[in-house]
């Protein structure tokens, strides 16, 4: 579609489409947002602990609730709308890890189940369990070398 | 009462975004990148002593932001040393974030599946 635009109207749309939208801005945004999807994880774990959860049961239920509930949302195309206004809001709730493992192998599906769909399945994921499981695997020797873990 | 706990979630969820909003937009940190740190400062937070306070306070306001994905590895490795030592080390981490990881896998292949491919626009 092409548009006839005069200045003012150029100027108007430069400023709307300007990727440099003022910090408080998109961090209010990224509060709302990212608030929000929390609240609703909160909600989801109260939901499982009314069926009979402890805390931590519910706490990982809850996790898996919310992955399926941003995978779901990126299957339909949903949730990269949602994120265009949200930023961080969007990405750093686990439902944003959700949505950074289904988008790249939704895309890269048609190279195939493997090294397509598969492979691309941990674009970013594989990073983030490379350096979280290194992490954790350091913090359980210090802990072994300090004298036995704690029962928490 | 009880909608206190929904405001925690949501003001510290919030908060914890927000922050993280700064540093995409100040610095060049990709988004992989933000939810890599994430992670790995959540595993040493909860090592420190510091998030399991965060976690009690807030509850999904401090377990959805990736920061307890990192809380519940750690969580895991210090649970499994205390009862299995060095084999523990091993283990605990991924026992402790096993749910997310196995729904991560599973959901994420099973909808990219299903997906119909984005139309350009």
């Amino acid at each position: 579609m092409r548009m006839k635009l005069d200045k003012q109207q150029y100027q108007q749309l430069l400023e709307q489409k300007s990727p440099n939208s003022p910090l408080w801005k998109d961090c209010l945004k990224a509060f709302l947002f990212g608030g929000a999807i929390c609240t609703v994880g909160e909600g989801v774990s109260n939901f499982w602990q009314s069926r009979g959860m402890d805390t931590a049961d519910a706490a990982a239920a809850t996790a898996i609730t919310m992955v399926f509930l941003g995978a779901l949302l990126t299957c339909l195309h949903l949730y990269d709308k949602l994120a265009k206004h949200a930023g961080a809001g969007t990405i750093v709730p686990i439902t944003g890890f959700a949505n950074a493992i289904v988008s790249p192998a939704m895309e890269f599906k048609s190279e195939g189940l493997v090294l397509g769909l598969g492979a691309k399945l941990f674009a970013i994921a594989g990073p983030v369990l490379v350096y979280g499981i290194s992490a954790s695997v350091i913090y359980g020797l210090v802990l072994l070398f300090m004298g036995g873990g704690g029962a928490a | 009462m009880n909608w206190m706990e929904y405001v925690n979630a949501f003001w510290v969820g919030g908060a914890i975004c927000a922050v993280c909003q700064v540093f995409i937009d100040k610095t060049k940190l990709t988004p992989a990148r933000i939810l890599v740190s994430l992670v790995v400062l959540g595993v040493i937070l909860q090592g420190v002593g510091v998030y399991q306070p965060v976690v009690d306070y807030a509850g999904a306001g401090a377990t959805v932001p990736l920061l307890g994905f990192g809380y519940s590895l750690a969580k895991g490795v210090a649970k499994a040393v205390g009862e299995s030592g060095l084999l523990g080390v091993f283990t605990g981490g991924v026992t402790g974030a096993a749910g997310g990881i196995a729904a991560a896998i599973v959901f994420g292949c099973l909808f990219a599946l299903i997906a119909k491919p984005k139309s350009k626009s």
